[in-house]
């Protein structure tokens, strides 16, 4: 016996080491259900972290649009409309109005980490008898590279974007025949055509985006469109990636720009990450109850089987607080070391997994994210669910009479 | 005249009183005990000695009448002031010995003076190895309690009874499960602690051989004390 240790430890884990079958079959079990949560949760981050990643760091959070051109009927007077019929009217490129003032509004609010105005539009590659249509993306390669990681997706070449640089899809340049350092022609619809250099070649990891996609600089991009001065989107990164549709829905309210949150536009992926956050957040539940009531049915059946020692404790001049601690610690006990073997087996579970499972390129399928909170609070969990589990059982030792428990 | 220990004063005892089922286990019992007494208490089965020694041990509460401790009355005692009481002044010795399986014999001799100080100490240690001393069984003090033979789980029940250094053993059956050698062996520890230490008695048994080894010798007989 230790002699530090109080009395209700040194009995809690005497009893438990005295039915050491019971123990480890509980203790088994707890860890187990550890075991799921670990694994699950660490599974589940890493998965929703690589899918965070590829789409929030290839696409802004929010994008700032003009509103939408709408037709507005002439009217004669009170009630009567020239027009029976009013068709919808093609949308042209048109600049954000004011955008400077909305950019500078935009930087001062604090969720806000980042902004660039872009030009968007589309136009006709042409290198000797290949032509392609391309969307073109003029940006400010200073703000834009924090909101979309280009350099990133750079497979040849540097992402470095002045007035006569060109960064353009893999498949593009395949299409085209270009490697880096080859000129590409481009011609856009207002007529306006120029001559640029190929500098980077990316990919973004989908074959429709590197067959269109091309990066210029934003005063290339605002020439070519016939929109000197002028923007098409501003695009915007936020602290709260989960904050985005209410911040959107604010900017909308008191500017005039369409305000689209990456929530909106990609709907079903954020229906898929909620998803699995509630089912990973049932599962916990769940497993958090099966083991309780195995904690509690194991520690029932303990204060029976030791109804006779605690009314010799009782006998002994041992308080009903003791008594109930006893139980509680073992409850207690329980819960934190099936946690403690729980988290290891989940945690080699995951790096079995990780280690096993790849995308078809070799890379790796998610990022193994192994959070020290995860398993602070998995562990005090299952302890403090041991405790509570423990309370019933605990309640009935301290309430036991010494004399019918020594009788049996 | 030797001083008194303890008083019983009209104690009586029910069961299921006020249903159909009552029963009268204890009928005005009026009994003393003198410190240093070593008393026997025989009857038949049934006629309330182990009730008697569980309202004397504060283990049960008389359903009237009182029970006298050292010139005070156990009554109006609270549940901890009864457990407080209980630990220091008396010690029990059981049929089935009752040790706790999970633990030495030392330390079962350990456990009172553990329970009621919270903590182990070096004293507390000291006190159980030379209890375990006097009972003979040093030797094996560190053998589970659940290994050890009948007659020496007794003698470390004996010693752990001691422990708190109480005024008074009650003793139920002490040798109602051990060979005749064993019984009379643990019979003269009991009787040599009381000559040694001054510790009073009272031994409930079937064996009249034993009863009449005692200074006293008391019967119940449906409730009732008759000599």
């Amino acid at each position: 016996m230790k002699s530090w240790l109080p009395f209700t430890w040194i009995a809690a884990t005497r009893f438990l080491r005295e039915g050491r079958m019971q123990t480890m079959f509980i203790i088994s079990g707890i860890a187990i259900g550890v075991g799921v949560i670990v694994f699950m949760s660490a599974l589940l981050t890493g998965l929703q972290a690589n899918w965070i990643k590829r789409v929030l760091t290839s696409q802004p959070q929010i994008q700032l649009i003009p509103p939408d051109q709408i037709a507005r009927p002439l009217r004669l007077g009170e009630s009567v409309v020239e027009l029976s019929t009013v068709q919808r009217p093609s949308q042209r490129v048109v600049s954000i109005d004011q955008w400077q003032k909305i950019r500078d509004r935009m930087l001062a609010m604090p969720e806000v980490t980042g902004v660039s105005p872009t030009m968007a539009g589309s136009a006709l590659a042409v290198r000797g008898a290949a032509s392609r249509s391309i969307s073109i993306s003029g940006v400010d390669p200073a703000t834009y590279f924090k909101i979309v990681r280009v350099p990133d997706y750079i497979v040849a070449g540097v992402a470095r974007l002045t007035n006569q640089d060109i960064i353009v899809g893999t498949q593009l340049a395949v299409d085209l025949g270009a490697v880096v350092g080859d000129k590409l022609n481009l011609r856009a619809a207002t007529g306006v055509s120029v001559v640029l250099t190929i500098t980077g070649i990316i990919d973004l990891g989908s074959k429709g985006a590197n067959e269109r996609v091309a990066y210029v600089a934003l005063r290339t991009a605002q020439s070519l469109m016939g929109v000197v001065g002028g923007v098409t989107t501003i695009d915007i990164t936020i602290r709260d990636i989960y904050a985005a549709e209410t911040l959107a829905q604010q900017i909308q309210a008191s500017n005039y720009v369409q305000a689209d949150s990456w929530i909106a536009t990609n709907a079903q992926f954020f229906t898929a990450v909620q998803a699995q956050n509630t089912s990973n957040t049932m599962i916990r539940v769940f497993v958090a109850l099966s083991v309780a009531f195995g904690i509690a049915a194991v520690l029932v059946v303990s204060v029976i089987q030791r109804s006779r020692d605690i009314g010799i404790l009782r006998a002994m001049g041992s308080s009903r607080r003791q008594v109930l601690l006893v139980f509680l610690i073992q409850g207690g006990l329980l819960g934190f070391v099936g946690a403690l073997v729980g988290a290891g087996v989940g945690t080699v579970g995951i790096i079995y997994l990780h280690a096993t499972l790849h995308e078809a390129d070799g890379s790796e399928l998610f990022p193994i994210i192994l959070e020290r909170s995860m398993y602070i609070s998995t562990i005090l969990l299952a302890t403090l669910t041991g405790v509570l589990a423990a309370a019933a059982p605990a309640l009935r030792a301290a309430s036991l009479d010494p004399v019918e428990a020594i009788r049996g | 005249m030797a001083e008194e220990l303890l008083r019983l004063e009209h104690v009586c005892k029910f069961y299921n009183q006020g249903t159909p089922s009552e029963v009268e286990v204890l009928h005005d019992i009026n009994l003393a005990l003198n410190k240093g007494e070593f008393l026997a208490l025989i009857g038949p089965s049934g006629s309330g000695k182990s009730t008697m020694l569980n309202i004397i041990g504060l283990l049960d509460r008389p359903t009237s009448g009182a029970l006298i401790i050292k010139g005070q009355d156990t009554s109006d005692l609270n549940d901890t002031a009864v457990t407080g009481l209980r630990a220091h002044t008396i010690g029990f010795v059981f049929q089935d010995h009752h040790l706790i399986s999970a633990f030495t014999a030392l330390e079962n001799v350990e456990m009172p003076m553990l329970v009621e100080r919270g903590f182990r100490g070096a004293d507390i240690t000291a006190h159980a190895q030379e209890l375990m001393k006097k009972v003979g069984l040093e030797a094996v003090q560190n053998n589970m309690a659940a290994n050890m033979s009948g007659g020496q789980q007794q003698r470390v029940a004996i010693a752990r009874a001691l422990a708190m250094n109480p005024s008074l053993v009650l003793a139920d059956e002490p040798t109602g499960n051990l060979d005749t050698k064993s019984a009379d062996s643990v019979f003269e520890l009991m009787r040599e602690v009381n000559h040694e230490l001054g510790t009073s008695f009272l031994i409930v048994t079937h064996n009249l051989d034993l009863a009449r080894r005692c200074d006293r010798v008391i019967e119940v007989v449906d409730g009732r004390l008759v000599r």
